[in-house]
């Protein structure tokens, strides 16, 4: 009883903070101080048509490289937390067949799953999307790999050397930024040039940087869905 | 009634998802449900920080001709604030980040004591 009171005065003054809030509320009604520089010099400083892009991969990159690092985190503490002991790790659980409709359909679906995830992060400077949202629309394809067939097992070997390799190379691009550009993981470097505005090879370094960027994500999600599958096998 | 503006009905709807998902975190006992709380609470605040961004009669920040058109070639007045959406993006991702770790604590804890109801694990509590 008093545990259900205290829980409507949690409530009800949170919802008085917020009704204060949205009352004060003003909507703005144009761009103000960073974000009117952004809109007003992005597409000349960093060529990206998609400004969010632009914020991500290249003002704020330090904030992408913070969250790489944090996904990298968690699929390492998963890893560690879920690990295995030896006899469990060379049990085999044959699970029961999936349905004959999921798997030809997943036959179909899943490249065609990857290839609108590669599209997602190839075309992030240009359409709403990039290498965090195609990524996890890769890892979407796994899972419906896992949930067609669950008796799949996924190359941890793979995995690994996509995700430290694209992880190396964004930072060794991002280093390229100091010796060619204005500094640590800027997107402009001399030489490199910025490309036509608003096509696929454009925006200096983004492209690159959020296709590896992709690939990471995808394989460290392939990587914790891989540990929670095999999870199953523990006694 | 007045008509309510998108940023408006966007704040609104953020909060009382975020009402939802401490009321689940609070009052729901299985473990799982507790995660899914986790997440709308964390979709709510997303939403409310977009909202923030958000000004009448503008378009997303992607520069293409449409933008181009609405505003007679001055992009700083047809877009909207890029910089909340730029943090949300981050705000996702370390949600995804937390959101596993849960997930992950939970299959542990099931294994610990096969059930996933809260009030069984009392180990800590006097």
């Amino acid at each position: 009883m008093l545990r259900n009171f205290l829980i409507a005065l949690v409530l009800a003054s949170f919802g008085f903070i917020f009704l204060n809030l949205y009352n004060s509320y003003e909507p703005k009604t144009e761009l103000t101080g960073i974000a009117a520089h952004y809109a007003e010099n992005g597409a000349s400083e960093v060529g990206a048509a998609n400004l969010v892009t632009a914020v991500v991969v290249s003002y704020r990159s330090f904030d992408t490289l913070g969250e790489i690092t944090i996904l990298f985190l968690t699929a390492a503490i998963i890893s560690f937390f879920l690990k295995l002991s030896n006899e469990d790790e060379n049990k085999v659980i044959i699970h029961k067949g999936t349905s004959e409709i999921l798997k030809t359909a997943s036959q179909l679906l899943i490249p065609l799953i990857f290839l609108f995830g590669v599209y997602v992060f190839i075309n992030g400077h240009l359409t709403p999307g990039g290498g965090f949202q195609g990524g996890a629309i890769i890892a979407s394809g796994v899972v419906l790999a896992i949930m067609a067939n669950p008796n799949m097992t996924i190359n941890h070997t793979v995995i690994v050397w996509v995700e430290s390799l694209s992880g190396v190379t964004v930072v060794i691009i991002g280093v390229l930024g100091i010796i060619l550009g204005g500094g640590f993981l800027d997107s402009t470097l001399d030489g490199y040039g910025l490309g036509e505005f608003g096509t696929v090879f454009s925006a200096g370094t983004i492209p690159v940087i959020y296709s590896l960027v992709g690939l990471k994500v995808g394989a460290e999600i392939s990587n914790i869905l891989n540990k929670y599958q095999k999870s199953q096998k523990e006694s | 009634m007045e008509t309510l503006e998108l940023g408006k009905i966007g704040l609104l709807i953020g909060f009382l998802l975020v009402i939802v998902g401490f009321w689940g975190i609070l009052q729901q006992k299985n473990i799982i449900k507790i995660i899914v709380s986790f997440t709308i609470l964390n979709t709510g605040i997303n939403l409310v920080m977009v909202a923030l961004g958000y000004i009448k009669g503008r378009t997303a920040p992607i520069i293409d001709d449409s933008v181009e058109q609405l505003a007679n070639h001055n992009v700083i007045n047809a877009i909207v604030d890029p910089v909340p959406q730029a943090l949300v993006l981050t705000a996702i991702v370390i949600g995804f980040g937390v959101t596993s770790l849960l997930l992950a604590y939970a299959m542990k804890l099931f294994r610990a004591k096969k059930t996933l109801e809260i009030n069984q694990f009392n180990d800590l509590k006097w």
